[in-house]
Order: structure tokens, then C-alpha cells, then sequence
């Protein structure tokens, strides 16, 4: 192909994918290959189509993701650490017109703010929490989180997680699940373009749930470290794909929208 | 028959060569650099194979840096 070919299908073709207008120009931080750069994109991309930039609030949790205000162009909120559920409630109940939703790890919403994430959930708080499972504390530099699988080598686990030790891994998808106050639950992965554009719909439809105020949506998404994991960002999908399905199997675990009769 | 066309631009400087755009790609267009480096260091993407694309957006899709541009234009 020549460069004139090429020049004419960037003038007069379509563009069918290109970087969100709502993530901006910094470099992200992220390792590479990081999972939380593909959902980033997601939330920017799902934020501008819902045409809810100046309605949207997000509230950043503490771990890799500590400073995701830097790289979408929404309103942020910092909360203290697993904290975000109690300070969305807040903000969702003084703004109840607002797009309001956090942006988890699994050491922010699953180790030390379990108690918050849970009644969040309970009451009912019309928030979409995103929850991005690695199964290990990234930012930290890989120590065993409550989500460690059963005999994964971590830092603070060289020998493997030893359920008679470290306890088991918690599965805290299906717990939220459980209480009425989830409208929407649901766990996707980012490994494959099928699995991101599903993961997409997933995050519009939670996004979309908190602003028709059905109660409050999780998406959990199976996500990799290859930094934590020591392994390269191809390889750590294939790791995920073999492990960590089995014990976090993709799918909707709840969706109250499509039980609701219809003349409701 | 019409043929579709595709064409990636890659933002060489935000890429982190982390090899997903690659393996995402089903027609073998792109590949990491060798030997040159980006300003980062890191073995940066390029489209080593332009005329296979088709413009799927595989690549952009499963991109974490949003590095990846695509255009696909459709000749009748």
C-alpha cells in the first residue's frame, strides 16, 4: 500500500475507534497492559455517550487507581480508603439528578471497605460501583488480598495462599447479589475486543441505573497485574482465563430490571 | 463486491508496548518494534503490514493507553 492509499482512507473513511474526547492527554500511570486503562476508556467512552459529562461524579478509591481524576474529565472525589460507597451515598442523596459512581479495587471494596460496600448495597444507594478484581494489592507491590486465589503465590504468600492460614478467597459478587437492594449485578473481564465491548454494555446499563434510581449496580471486572503477578500482560490474561475463571465465572448475576413484571 | 479498507494511526508516544494490540489482531498487521524505542523506552507498536487491515478495531478495542486510531473506508 502505498502512502497515498493509506492518506485516502484516513480522509475520506470513517473513524471507528479512537481515544475517548473524555480521557485526556496524560499518560496514564499504569503498568503496561494494566487492565484499568482499558476500563478508564470504558467509563470516558460510556460517560460521553450517555451525554453525561457535566452530570457525572466519580469517586476514586485508594490503590492503582488512586488518581483516575487525572486522566477522565469528569467531577472526582477522593475518599479515604474503601470509603467511596459511604462518600457516593452522600453525594448521590445531596445530588440526586447526578451520575454518581465509584471506582473500586479489590483491597479497596472487598478487604477494608467491605462494611461500607455491603450496606451501601443493602440500603439500596442508587450508585454504580465498577470493582476491578486482580486478586492481589497491586499498588502495594503484590501482597495476598482477600480475593487471592487458593495457592497463589503472592509477596506476602511466597508459599501460596493456604486456606488453613489466610482463610478463603472471598467471593463478594454474589454476596452483593444476595441483598435487595442490587438492582444490577454482574462480573465481565477485559481480556479479549468481545469481552471489552461486553463489559461496555455492562457499564452503561449500571450507569444508567443510578440515574433512573432502580438501586444500586455492581460490575465486577476480572482483571490482570502482570507487575504483581510477574508475568508478561499476555501471558497474565492467560493466567486469568485458567484461573481465575473458575472461582469468578463471568456472566449477569442479578438484574432486577428483566425480573420486574411489565406493566411495572 | 465492495472491499473494506482499514488504516491504524498509532500515538507512538503513549504506547507502552504491551503487546495486546498484537495479539488482538486477526490479520497479523501489527507488531512491536524490534529495536526502536519511544521516548519512554518502551518498544512501541507499528503497522508493519498495512495492506491486511481491515479496519476491525480489534486493536483499539483491547488497547489500555488509547494509543490506537482506526479508519475503515468501504469501496464499491
Amino acid at each position: 500500500m502505498t502512502p497515498e492509499q493509506l492518506a485516502k482512507i484516513k480522509a475520506e473513511g470513517t473513524v471507528v475507534a479512537a481515544k475517548p474526547r473524555l480521557l485526556n492527554d496524560n499518560t496514564m500511570h499504569y503498568c503496561p497492559g494494566c487492565s484499568h486503562g482499558v476500563v478508564h476508556k470504558l467509563v470516558a467512552e460510556v460517560i460521553d455517550e450517555m451525554d453525561a459529562e457535566n452530570i457525572a461524579i466519580g469517586i476514586a478509591p485508594v490503590g492503582c487507581a488512586v488518581m483516575a481524576y487525572n486522566y477522565i474529565d469528569v467531577d472526582w472525589i477522593e475518599a479515604a480508603h474503601g470509603r467511596a460507597p459511604a462518600v457516593a451515598t452522600a453525594v448521590k442523596r445531596l445530588n440526586p439528578s447526578r451520575l454518581v459512581f465509584t471506582y473500586q479495587g479489590d483491597g479497596d471494596l472487598a478487604a477494608i471497605g467491605t462494611a461500607e460496600t455491603l450496606h451501601a448495597a443493602n440500603r439500596g444507594e442508587n450508585i454504580a460501583i465498577i470493582f476491578i478484581n486482580n486478586g492481589i494489592y497491586g499498588m502495594t507491590g503484590g501482597q495476598m488480598a482477600p480475593t487471592t486465589l487458593e495457592g497463589m503465590v503472592t509477596a506476602t504468600t511466597p508459599y501460596g495462599r493456604d486456606v488453613e492460614l489466610n482463610g478463603y478467597p472471598l467471593n463478594i459478587t454474589p454476596l452483593l447479589a444476595q441483598l435487595p437492594g442490587t438492582a444490577y449485578v454482574t462480573r465481565q473481564s477485559v481480556d479479549t475486543a468481545a469481552a471489552v465491548r461486553k463489559a461496555k454494555k455492562a457499564i452503561r446499563k449500571a450507569f444508567e441505573n443510578s440515574l433512573k434510581g432502580l438501586g444500586t449496580s455492581v460490575v465486577e471486572v476480572v482483571s490482570t497485574c502482570s507487575s504483581g503477578w510477574k508475568l508478561s500482560p499476555a501471558k497474565s490474561n492467560e493466567w486469568m482465563r485458567e484461573n481465575m475463571l473458575t472461582l469468578y465465572p463471568l456472566g449477569d448475576l442479578k438484574d432486577a430490571a428483566k425480573d420486574l413484571p411489565k406493566n411495572k | 463486491m465492495a472491499t473494506i479498507k482499514g488504516a491504524v494511526d498509532i500515538d507512538v508516544e503513549r504506547c507502552k508496548g504491551c503487546d495486546l494490540c498484537v495479539i488482538a489482531c486477526p490479520c497479523d498487521v501489527l507488531q512491536l518494534q524490534p529495536k526502536e524505542v519511544n521516548d519512554r523506552g518502551y518498544h512501541y507498536v507499528n503497522d508493519l503490514n498495512p495492506d491486511a487491515c481491515i479496519g476491525c478495531a480489534a486493536c483499539a478495542t483491547v488497547c489500555p493507553d488509547g494509543c490506537i486510531t482506526v479508519y475503515r473506508l468501504v469501496e464499491k
